[in-house]
């Protein structure tokens, strides 16, 4: 079965809410519309206090090329514009908007040949549309279907991995629209000119596998590829690894080896932006954890709190330690509840206290070479912590620190429970690329 | 809907830090304990060969190192290791690695195993800053240290009874050491036939160090660890296969003249003799004191096996695992560095 080099295997622990349809979360009294919510240039706020706003109207406007709109996710009236407190832990500005409660449109048209549109004005739907990478790296997807004239991409890959534990949002999204993620995905094709489409799903999602199968079994140029279930199998480089056998090189993007790689989620906004020319005003988010009292797939404005997402699911069913934005091995750990959903949040994992492992309790580094085994990168984490750790930032740089994503297999299977992704992000702060 | 995430809030302030949030149930301590349990069966066969005695220097080992731990560990200000199993490792792997001959009152030995504790763990550890920083694998150390200081005792081998009552067991020589100085033809006639004496090895049924005799019982120990993924094959197989293959090659000798004849030599012998097994399973493998990366294993498991041949076929010691890795231990972080890994998608750059 396809799969890379390295990798772990943590619980899945995804049987807590992949069974659970995506319910829609009642629009709440209140949006915090961040400016920034992808990867570039914040975009530029385009309403005033007071302003009426419907769902999807722009309320901030792009800033140069790798930038992206952003949109009302209800209808109502600003009512602040400034800083506000986000997952990422700095201050951000945003949108706020008091919901009047009408769920009044902007504007949203069907567009009956969609499937028939010039590959020019499908990036120009999805860029108005605001759509973004939103597995969580959030790079602006308009800007990532127009690659230089240099460069030719000949296949393109639905990454249905979801090789986060816990994290059931994607999964949720294959099985109940197998359909919308074939158009996504033909549409995504059609605006690269690509004749080849696969999509990747992880062996534990079969449910996923068997929809996904049958929903590309009308098209030749569509194939649904089973993976082995490793983390990081998500991961773009090793996904392009697993299906296509190609390696793309340090420092390079995928449509250097003539790969793209869209998430689940992004590929489901493109077909709707595309034919009803929605904007990305809503994702799936997988609330879920050992302390949360019902996990649930969440269909949530961009724009909620987090803290009505918890609501929503119950409450706290347990002491909690931990709430984190996004899947266990990547994610960011929230200081406040009152921070909000954005378009690259798959998931709000809930952690008791038992289980946590605290950050501070570790030991020296005893080279047992686990981390060397499960590195993605072929990198030796171990002494890239080690290096970090004295202050040897540039030893650091010549060991590949740049080559490292930040997976945190290595910190995950570390016997002395070092923070080495911790280590290596001041490595990275401390020296040039 | 705000009341409880007020009470949520107010209930609790969250953890922040970096990911990854989740962490695998591995930890030093875990590993250490399960190496200390898959020495076991060794350790049962030494003292079922050599009796209590061999109970007894073992335990004096655990007892010292442990106790050194503790109290130069805080007198140095790093405390509270004890519990990381490392020493209690090192002093069961110094004890296993000492003949059973050292538990005397008279003359009286008892001093030689607490010094050899107090310069594996003082000396070739702490010193260096603790676990994780030592370059030198401490058991292997405190037992050279012995070797050089106390000879004579360090090589005085109680022969294999296998009764509990025997008073004063019988002194002899080692397999090797009878190779060594007498040839294979005495070998030969005390165990009667080769595969006599390969059974006599496997078992652990002849003189040597507690902890090396019972072949069978470390190939328990080390498939297990393998089978836990706690080592891999890298060191240990290409270090016997070094020791095979160039004991094959140049460890035959013709009887008469004594002059060297090109693979003729025993490399059966060889493998299942000394402190081969328990070295390379459990010694070499440290992974503190060896490489890092899996290429440079297979080099520090050849170089290994290459001195522990120079040292058996030509050396002045009939048995050389200690220096070879002790040796081996030196280059481990050089040949990290030699072969320095290769990030993924890496292509060399054509000139």
């Amino acid at each position: 079965m396809p799969t890379f080099a390295g990798g772990v295997h943590p619980p899945d622990k995804k049987e807590l809410s992949e069974s659970k349809q995506i319910t829609p979360l009642k629009a709440p009294d209140r949006v915090v519309v961040l400016l920034r919510q992808h990867i570039g240039a914040p975009a530029k706020a385009a309403v005033s206090i007071g302003d009426e706003v419907k769902i999807g109207t722009v309320v901030g406007r792009p800033e140069g090329f790798v930038s992206a709109p952003v949109h009302s996710s209800v209808s109502g009236k600003v009512i602040a514009i400034g800083e506000f407190p986000t997952a990422m832990g700095r201050p951000a500005e945003a949108v706020v908007i008091e919901n009047d409660g009408k769920e009044e449109w902007a504007e949203l048209k069907e567009d009956p040949a969609f499937m028939d549109l010039p590959p020019e004005q499908i990036k120009e739907k999805i860029k108005a549309a605001g759509i973004v990478g939103m597995g969580g790296a959030t790079f602006p997807t308009a800007v990532k279907l127009s690659p230089p004239k240099e460069k030719t991409v000949d296949v393109v890959i639905v990454n249905g991995a979801e090789c986060e534990p816990y994290l059931t949002a994607d999964h949720r999204l294959m099985v109940e629209r197998p359909s919308d993620v074939i158009n996504g995905l033909r549409l995504i094709m059609r605006s690269l000119g690509v004749k080849k489409g696969f999509v990747g799903i992880e062996d534990n999602k079969p449910d996923a596998i068997a929809g996904m199968r049958k929903a590309a079994s009308a098209f030749q140029d569509v194939e649904v590829v089973s993976m082995q279930v490793k983390y990081p199998q998500g991961a773009e480089k090793m996904l392009i690894k697993a299906i296509t056998g190609r390696e793309v090189p340090p420092r390079a993007l995928p449509m250097d080896v003539g790969v793209v790689v869209q998430n689940v989620g992004t590929t489901v906004a493109v077909y709707e932006a595309v034919r009803f020319g929605k904007p990305l005003i809503e994702r799936v988010v997988t609330v879920t954890g050992e302390g949360i009292r019902e996990p649930k797939n969440l269909m949530a404005r961009i724009g909620s709190l987090v803290s009505g997402l918890i609501d929503e699911c119950g409450g706290f069913s347990a002491q909690v330690a931990k709430v984190v934005a996004g899947g266990p091995m990547m994610g960011f750990a929230l200081s406040s509840l009152d921070v909000p959903v954005t378009k690259g949040t798959s998931g709000i994992l809930v952690l008791p206290e038992e289980g946590i492992f605290h950050a501070d309790e570790f030991k020296p580094c005893i080279r047992c070479s686990r981390c060397v085994d499960v590195c993605p990168m072929g990198l030796t984490p171990g002494l890239l912590s080690v290096l970090a750790e004295k202050g040897r930032y540039e030893e650091a740089k010549e060991h590949n620190l740049f080559d490292c994503f930040e997976c945190g297999s290595c910190a995950f299977v570390c016997p002395s429970k070092r923070p080495i992704v911790q280590l290596v992000r001041l490595a990275k702060s401390m020296v040039k690329p | 809907m705000a009341a409880i995430s007020e009470k949520a809030k107010g209930q609790q302030r969250l953890i922040v830090s970096v990911s990854p949030h989740i962490r695998s149930e591995v930890t030093v301590s875990k590993i250490m304990w399960t190496v200390s349990a898959s020495l076991l069966p060794a350790l049962v066969m030494g003292v079922y060969f050599f009796g209590p005695k061999a109970l007894g220097i073992v335990a004096l080992c655990v007892v010292s190192s442990v106790v050194f731990e503790h109290l130069i560990g805080k007198a140095i200000g790093k405390p509270g290791t004890i519990s990381d199993g490392s020493a209690f490792l090192t002093g069961l792997l110094l004890g296993m690695n000492l003949p059973a001959s050292l538990w005397s009152i008279n003359p009286f030995m008892l001093h030689v195993p607490i010094l050899g504790s107090l310069f594996a763990i003082v000396i070739t550890k702490l010193l260096f800053g603790g676990l994780g920083y030592n370059i030198f694998n401490p058991a292997l150390m405190g037992r050279a240290f012995l070797l050089v200081s106390w000879p004579r005792a360090m090589t005085t081998w109680l022969a294999p009874t296998a009764t509990f009552v025997g008073l004063d067991a019988k002194t002899t020589a080692t397999p090797l050491g009878i190779l060594k100085e007498e040839g294979v033809g005495k070998l030969m006639e005390i165990f009667g036939t080769k595969g006599n004496l390969y059974l006599h090895l496997l078992i652990g049924d002849r003189a040597g160090s507690i902890g090396e005799v019972s072949v069978l019982a470390l190939l328990i120990g080390g498939l297990f660890l393998l089978y836990k993924k706690y080592i891999t094959w890298h060191i240990p197989i290409s270090f016997l296969a070094t020791v095979g293959v160039v004991v094959w090659i140049f460890g035959g000798k013709d009887p008469a003249t004594g002059h060297l004849v090109l693979f003729t030599g025993d490399p059966v012998m060889h493998l299942l003799s000394g402190g081969l097994m328990l070295g390379a399973f459990f010694m070499a493998t440290d992974y503190v004191t060896g490489p890092q990366l899996r290429s440079a294993q297979v080099i520090f498991g050849i170089g290994c096996g290459l001195i522990t041949c120079l040292i058996r076929l030509l050396g002045g010691f009939p048995e050389g695992v200690m220096f070879a890795i002790l040796l081996m231990n030196c280059f481990a972080p050089l040949i990290d560095r030699a072969v320095k890994s290769k990030p993924f998608g890496f292509r060399e750059v054509k000139a």
